[in-house]
């Protein structure tokens, strides 16, 4: 769920006055990226120096000079260089979905790239990226000290998708569409939050324990019921459940809502 | 505020799509330029594009349209609100001649500061070896352990080799050591992120070094030796150290952001460019440190007359000194005289 509010968000307001956000990277998806990324590097440089294996017996101070520049390059250029050539992105931020940009939303530089790559020894310092971080933990846009340095974030960049709402209603009769000026109230009222809130704890429905499934539905019924009251005859016989999914069609069912 | 959704998608989804493949274009091409009427599109499309986001953020139903929409909003505030120039053409000499050398001297105060705390390094080493001579090993770490002998001793051996020690070895001992000397550059430089004074003590720790070693050749009367084994690679090693210094405390300023009203990020944003390009001289001549260090210094009398190695290490320190202070002024004089 990208929405979740306990996600450490980058706010950017506009001087137009428009906010947009971003969901922050943790620490467990950019240490994912960071053993992909490793792992690509670690291949890269096997294969490279299979390669060039010859030159080595044959020319070996000229062989020392090309194994440095692989390590050179491989070490910093394969950051440095995805991360520009890609926005922001090297293999192991790009399959986590991750990305590297500006922190305050303004037109990723070079220079930027380059800093904050450079420091990444210290982050590593003393073992395993400890002060790097320690550093993630104590800030709030989650920056290690090459972000800091660089003016960078590492925020989530997940698929935009349109929502799978046809499997969460079902095609059932909604009873509360009869009832047009209650659902424009709700979809009024509910957050987006609440709104991919819902429509993922009825898309998780089978992986929900039974009984933990009826507390959370219950719970979230008598959340939304709080938004509109719906009259006795619409809601008779309907589980939380039911209620519930009455409430995501509602809110994603399109051409339904009162013309503005 | 109530919408029909269905009907704004279908109007407002060109404009989208039309904002989405010219952000693309502006990405994916560097160089790439608009012209007036294309940038008043640009604009006219990301007010647009921000108009609809706001009406989106009152209508609870659509998260994944309104995550596209901020999505696009947030890619156009960046081209737009940027006044930073886009990358440019990469131009090797301009950067040599100029942009390196007026970098360093825009931060000149840094620099002073930086080359005090190594000679203040140096110094208070030179006291201590003049008191004390046993605390040698105290001042000297371990992997410089080939110095705690006698300095006359290594002289006659030195002198006494026929040079061939480093024989089909000076590429990878050249490597070695411009590898190693970048890494300590460049920590040099982060350590200016704990406000400056990380940089500061290992450039104290560094002058500590050099002034233990200096010092103990001087009291042994090998002073020739010194500058002839030190001076040709270390002319421009040494500065490199202090110009790596320079780009810390640049660092450790924009933290610390002392009489300086905006904020951090700004701060950090106005060195970023600085900090790169500093660095950057700094590993471009540490790369002629490191095979000077490794095909000249490394020989001595009889194969090499230390007239001519101290020459040489005094010509480069000329040069250097010449190219950081000098180069690119004329160019710096004039663009300060026509603002």
């Amino acid at each position: 769920m990208a929405d979740l509010a306990l996600v450490n968000r980058l706010d950017i307001r506009t001087p137009e006055g428009i906010t947009f956000s971003k969901p922050l990277a943790g620490i467990p998806s950019r240490c994912v990226a960071w053993l992909v990324d490793t792992l690509a590097r670690i291949t890269c440089t096997v294969l490279i120096s299979m390669a060039l294996g010859w030159i080595v017996p044959v020319l070996p101070e000229f062989g020392a000079i090309v194994q440095l520049l692989i390590y050179v390059i491989l070490g910093f250029g394969y950051n440095v260089g995805f991360e520009w050539f890609w926005h922001g992105q090297t293999l192991g931020k790009r399959l986590l979905r991750l990305r590297v940009m500006d922190a305050q939303g303004l037109r990723l530089q070079f220079h930027q790239i380059v800093l904050r790559n450079l420091i990444r020894p210290i982050d590593g310092m003393p073992a395993g990226y400890g002060v790097g971080l320690i550093a993630i933990l104590l800030n709030r846009r989650n920056q290690r000290l090459g972000d800091l340095a660089g003016n960078t974030v590492v925020v989530r960049a997940p698929r935009l998708e349109e929502p799978d709402v046809e499997q969460v209603v079902g095609g059932k009769y909604n009873s509360f569409r009869d009832y047009p000026h209650l659902e424009a109230r709700l979809r009024q009222r509910v957050t987006p939050e609440e709104t991919s809130l819902l429509l993922q704890a009825l898309l998780r429905r089978d992986q929900l324990d039974a009984n933990a499934r009826v507390v959370l539905y219950a719970d979230m019924a008598a959340h939304f019921r709080e938004y509109a009251s719906f009259p006795e005859e619409a809601t008779r016989g309907l589980t939380d459940e039911q209620y519930l999914r009455n409430v995501a069609d509602s809110l994603f069912r399109r051409g339904s809502g009162a013309r503005g | 505020m109530l919408i029909d959704l269905d009907k704004f998608i279908v109007e407002e989804r060109p404009y989208w799509d039309e904002l989405d493949r010219l952000l693309s274009r502006l990405e994916d091409d560097m160089g790439a330029s608009a012209n007036l009427e294309g940038v008043k599109r640009l604009y006219y499309l990301y007010q647009r594009c921000a108009s609809d986001l706001a009406k989106v953020n009152t209508f609870a139903a659509e998260p994944a349209l309104r995550q596209y929409l901020e999505s696009l909003v947030g890619r156009a505030y960046g081209e737009i609100h940027e006044v930073r120039g886009r990358a440019a053409r990469v131009r090797p000499v301009h950067w040599c001649r100029n942009t390196f050398p007026r970098t360093f001297r825009r931060h000149r105060r840094a620099f002073h500061v930086s080359l005090g705390a190594m000679m203040l390094g140096a110094l208070f080493a030179a006291l201590i070896m003049l008191a004390r001579p046993d605390l040698k090993a105290f001042l000297i770490p371990p992997q410089f352990g080939h110095l705690y002998s006698d300095p006359s001793e290594r002289v006659a051996q030195e002198e006494a080799s026929d040079g061939d020690e480093l024989e089909g070895f000076h590429a990878r001992f050249s490597a070695m050591l411009i590898q190693n000397n970048t890494r300590v550059s460049i920590l040099t430089m982060g350590a200016g992120l704990a406000w400056g004074l990380g940089s500061l003590l290992l450039l104290f720790q560094n002058g500590l070094i050099l002034g233990a070693v200096a010092i103990d050749y001087i009291l042994a009367g090998e002073s020739v030796f010194l500058l002839g084994w030190l001076l040709p690679h270390g002319a421009v090693e040494i500065p490199c150290i202090i110009l790596a210094g320079q780009a810390g405390l640049v660092l450790g300023g924009a933290i610390i952001g002392h009489g300086d009203s905006a904020t951090l990020r700004t701060r950090l944003r106005r060195v970023g460019p600085d900090l790169v390009t500093l660095i950057a001289g700094v590993c471009i001549l540490l790369i002629w440190a490191g095979i000077v260090e490794a095909f000249l210094s490394q020989y001595h009398e009889p194969h090499l007359p230390y007239a001519l190695k101290i020459a040489f290490g005094a010509t480069e320190l000329v040069l250097l000194a010449l190219y950081l202070f000098r180069s690119g002024l004329r160019g710096e004089r004039r663009a300060a005289e026509a603002s």
